[in-house]
């Protein structure tokens, strides 16, 4: 009875399945959305003002450090700040979802090549899922167990899965069965984790709690905990995209429309992250930050060279999006890998990547709908066709690759000037090197996009761009460049106590 | 007095050990609901045999006339290492399980070398058929003998199964239990039982036991049958020391239990006999293989114990 | 008692040698559902008796039901349903699949005796479970069909499940649960998946399912 914000999207999802009429539906989808959204301003509030700060606030939404009583699920300043994120991006994805469902319920389904005709999934099962996906992300951030997190990682494969297969045909079917599969087993590992880290707290007495295995860390079998840390970091690795484990995620980025791709690789890939982050937590105060440091490091570097090379010459432009995801997971577990000052460019990295990578998914979408292809070589001059579209890839172009000023630029920038800051000349300028090579080749496929030569195509008109799916991602692509110029104090506070600091 | 028992315990393997076959067919003539052959029938045939004149083909050389004595001395000399009733044999060495398993091979070895002398390209086919599965089996008994002689710490015959006693079965039940199950499949396998071969068939595509012993006639024959019937007897009696390793003091009691045990074995392969269909060729060394599995896997659980 | 949930570990072990070669697809379901019904009872029978109040009478009773009734249900029914062949098809022969098995359980057995694990009262579990998880890739890499794969997770999870009582870690009721619900939802998600994909394919074959790719030269459809 005392979380609405997860009770909220739970009833509301399973609500939605039984709703009759599409717009009721809708209404539903995107109050839910502003409510939940309200209600997570309101926690991060109280707990930035201190307790009793915010009337009712504690009594909504309960914070981290409780009485004794067995609580399951509460709210720390890295719950909080991943809450946020998420309750953010679901805000615009229920907006972008709105104007994407009439869109598609009034468009016969035809594959984005014109090879076949599909049908999509009934818009009651998307909507109650979207709604129940937003529950099991909201039980990821609050739950203080790493038991009680599994289960709910878990339930967000499994709930997002028919997000994915929205369009039925074979392709979006492929890359469904991929990403249940490679994911639940890879989930599976990180159970095993789970009860490593239970045997490796067996003597200490620290159970799964987050905050009882932070306290007796130092006393946790140092053995039992390298390998727990390896199984949970393979496992939430697989969820989070890091490569060699991501092979499912360009598939599932691709297929799905282009709103579910933004919660993926936003919000989803997130909630991995914070696994990986609450274990690495507990192995850094047990003394293993070496280790795990040498393991997030190395995966992350791998990560963004993967990507680097995936990315040239890549022919669909939201594979090439997803490849992107995985550069940044791999920055985020670089920074995080790097400790101190990397955590929090880390995290302030995972801000300003799901904020500009949801607005370039959303961004996508306008422009699969404008041109009916996924195919980079069959998009050419844009701006011509829906410049209001144009000006937004161009824009988020230039933010998810860094270029200053955006939050993206200063989390890469912090990341770099630490691990030059701890002498790891080597990593820096490899990992600088990859940048580059990822710019270069992203620009020419955005460029070429944006600018290339359309052509003349007869009795062609420009696109209508409906102002609903495109203001999303212009909300979001402002708040990443107000980041790049100014950090407001209490989000700096609330990043740094996220960092544990 | 004491020097005798072993002795007869020798004879009355040696008399006994043509009963087997005889009993697995009276299982099988109940399971059909046919009367059968008498149990003795092998006796029988045994002595008719005997008094016939063998018949040798014109280009068979002296190796086709020395296999099946070969393979009978064979097995006659295995059975003086084997154990009867717990009780050492006449002949206990250290490592003598690695003896056994040779003169198995050796008689194996005689028939296989018989059977391609005739130069017949069929019994050609099931030499190589038998050797083929030999392949699988045998490192499926050896590896079942390693695991037991760990159980009982002992490389003898004799010293292993002395030193396997109720107790043995509480402690290390599923070790014993998993060699049970691989010796009765080796059982099967080694002396053409159904799952594997099919004793009663003369099907050309489906033989491998008997196809290599179709030119064998009189004494020769009978010394063959005679061969396989001590082979039944070695391996039932295995098993039999195995699962019935109780000890009620008394020689005449131990022995007595121990027949009977040996006599279930035999009642057993029957059992399986006449409710299995045999198993398609090429499906055979899956069978052996998961004999091997079990022994491999009982020597894991051995050593790591 | 130890030596009757020792039988019972080698029951586990010999159920994973059987997945490895038994080619009858409704065959591996059962031996699927048997395996999760063993590893479900191992904590009432390997416990000797004592009970642990209600706790410890729900859970065995719900993963038996669960893993021994409803998956093999709505497996086979997949599997009706989907009209594929009867069995695994393999990419690999059965007894290389035995020999990996025996070689995984090899493999466990050193690994589990070096593992710093706490000292368990039943020998073999920790080897046992870590090849049951082992059989369970075996199944998801070696075998085409998408049911297997469903299987091979299946058995994954039974493997984990046998660690966690090996390691005494108790995860508190509500946990537990919510595992089993996700597994119970896995499933179930992945037999719809597989209604699906046999729909629209014609088949469940997992290793047609390539059209996505980034190693391919040529366009996905053309």
């Amino acid at each position: 009875m005392i979380r609405p914000l997860l009770l909220l999207p739970l009833a509301a999802g399973f609500l939605a399945f039984i709703v009759r009429s599409d717009r009721a539906r809708r209404l539903l989808l995107v109050w839910t959305a502003r409510v939940h959204f309200l209600l997570t301003a309101l926690t991060v509030l109280s707990y930035l003002k201190g307790p009793g700060g915010v009337p009712f606030a504690a009594w909504l939404t309960p914070l981290y450090p409780r009485p004794s009583e067995a609580v399951w699920f509460s709210f720390d300043a890295l719950g909080l700040f991943f809450l946020g994120i998420t309750s953010l991006l679901f805000l615009g994805a229920s907006h972008y979802a709105a104007y994407y469902l009439a869109a598609e319920k009034s468009d016969p389904g035809e594959d984005a090549d014109g090879l076949f005709v599909f049908n999509n999934a009934p818009e009651a099962v998307f909507t109650g899922c979207l709604l129940l996906f937003l529950a099991a992300m909201t039980a990821v951030t609050s739950s203080r167990h790493m038991g009680l997190l599994w289960a709910a990682v878990e339930a967000t494969t499994l709930l997002s899965a028919p997000l994915i297969y929205f369009h039925r045909h074979k392709r979006s079917l492929e890359a469904t069965w991929k990403y249940l599969l490679i994911c639940s087993v890879g989930i599976a590992l990180a159970l095993m984790g789970n009860l490593f880290l239970g045997a490796a707290g067996l003597k200490a007495g620290g159970g799964l709690d987050f905050a009882a295995m932070l306290a007796a860390a130092p006393g946790l079998d140092k053995p039992l905990l390298k390998a727990a840390f390896l199984f949970l970091f393979v496992g939430y690795g697989t969820k989070m995209g890091l490569s060699p484990f991501h092979t499912w995620l360009p598939d599932a980025h691709s297929e799905a429309p282009a709103l579910v791709s933004a919660l993926l690789s936003g919000a989803l890939l997130n909630c991995a992250f914070l696994g990986v982050l609450r274990v690495n937590a507990v192995c850094v105060s047990a003394g293993l930050a070496d280790f795990t440091g040498g393991v997030l490091v190395l995966f992350g570097l791998f990560s963004v060279v993967t990507a680097a090379m995936f990315m040239l010459g890549q022919r669909d432009y939201k594979r090439m999006l997803a490849y992107s995801s995985i550069e940044h997971m791999g920055i985020l577990a670089l920074g995080t890998g790097l400790g101190g000052t990397g955590l929090f460019a880390a995290l302030l990295g995972a801000l300003s990547h799901s904020l500009t990578k949801a607005g370039l998914f959303f961004t996508s979408g306008n422009v699969l709908a404008a041109e009916r292809t996924k195919r980079i070589s069959e998009v050419r001059g844009l701006w011509r066709r829906a410049p209001r579209t144009a000006v937004l890839w161009l824009g988020g172009f230039f933010l998810i690759t860094g270029l200053p000023p955006s939050g993206v630029f200063l989390s890469k920038f912090l990341i770099l000037r630490e691990a030059v800051a701890g002498g790891h000349y080597w990593l820096a300028a490899g990992f600088l090197f990859f940048l580059a090579v990822l710019f270069t080749g992203m620009a020419r496929v955005f460029i070429a996009m944006t600018f290339g030569d359309r052509g003349q195509k007869e009795g062609e008109k420009p696109y209508a761009e409906p102002a609903g799916m495109l203001l999303p991602a212009a909300l979001f692509f402002a708040l990443v460049l107000g980041l790049g110029l100014y950090v407001p104090a209490w989000l700096d506070s609330l990043l740094w106590a996220a960092a544990g600091r | 007095m004491e020097i005798i028992k072993p002795f007869s315990q020798y004879l009355a393997a040696m008399l006994l050990a043509p009963l087997l076959p005889g009993i697995i067919n009276r299982v099988k003539a109940f399971f059909g609901g046919r009367r059968g052959q008498p149990a003795l029938q092998l006796y029988f045939d045994l002595y008719k045999l005997f008094r016939k004149t063998p018949v040798y083909s014109r280009t068979a050389t002296w190796v086709f006339r020395a296999g099946p004595v070969t393979g009978v001395c064979a097995l006659v000399t295995a059975l003086l290492v084997l154990p009867f009733a717990g009780r050492p044999s006449f002949l206990a060495f250290e490592g003598d399980f690695i003896f056994l398993l040779y003169l198995l091979g050796l008689a194996r070895f005689a028939t296989v070398l018989a059977a391609l002398d005739t130069g017949s390209a069929f019994e050609g086919m099931g030499a190589s058929r038998e050797v083929q599965f030999a392949v699988f089996a045998e490192p499926a008994f050896f590896l079942g003998l390693a695991a037991l002689a760990r159980v009982g710490g002992q490389t003898s015959l004799s010293g292993m199964f002395a030193a396997l006693t109720p107790e043995t079965w509480r402690v290390a039940a599923p070790v014993l239990a998993l060699l049970t199950a691989a010796f009765f499949i080796v059982l099967l396998a080694e002396n053409s039982r159904v799952p594997a071969d099919d004793p009663n068939t003369h099907l050309e595509l489906t033989m491998i036991h008997e196809v290599m012993v179709l030119d064998h006639s009189g004494p020769d024959l009978a010394y063959i049958l005679y061969g396989a019937a001590l082979k039944l007897w070695l391996f039932a009696a295995l098993i039999a020391s195995m699962v019935l390793p109780r000890r009620t003091g008394s020689w005449a009691g131990d022995s007595a239990l121990f027949l009977l045990a040996v006599l279930g074995v035999a009642v057993a392969v029957g059992v399986v006999e006449s409710v299995l269909a045999r198993l398609r060729l090429t499906k055979v060394p899956y069978l052996l293989i998961t004999a091997f599995a079990f022994s491999a896997l009982a020597l894991i659980f051995q050593v790591g114990r | 008692m130890n030596t009757f949930a020792e039988l019972i570990i080698v029951v586990v072990i010999l159920l994973d040698m059987a997945l490895a070669v038994t080619g009858s697809l409704s065959g591996c379901i059962r031996l699927v559902a048997v395996q999760g019904v063993v590893a479900g009872l191992l904590p009432l029978l390997a416990g000797g008796g004592a009970a642990h109040g209600v706790r410890a009478l729900i859970f065995p009773v719900a993963i038996v039901t669960l893993k021994g009734v409803v998956f093999p249900w709505l497996l086979l029914r997949a599997r009706d349903r989907s009209g594929a062949r009867k069995d695994v098809e393999p990419l690999i022969s059965y007894p290389a699949s035995i020999l990996l098995c025996l070689g995984a359980f090899i493999a466990s057995s050193w690994l589990g005796s070096r593992l710093p694990l706490p000292e368990t009262n039943v020998a073999w579990i920790v080897p046992a479970s870590l090849a049951t998880i082992f059989t369970g890739f075996l199944l998801i890499t070696t075998r085409t069909k998408a049911i297997t794969q469903v299987l091979g997770y299946l058995v994954i999870e039974n493997g984990i499940y046998i660690f966690g009582l090996a390691l005494f870690v108790e995860q508190p009721m509500l946990v537990e649960l919510a595992i089993l619900l996700d597994v119970f939802v896995a499933v179930f998600v992945m037999g719809i998946a597989i209604f699906h994909i046999s729909r629209e394919f014609d088949h469940i074959d997992t290793a047609e399912l390539s059209e996505l790719s980034d190693w391919r030269s040529g366009e996905y459809g053309k």
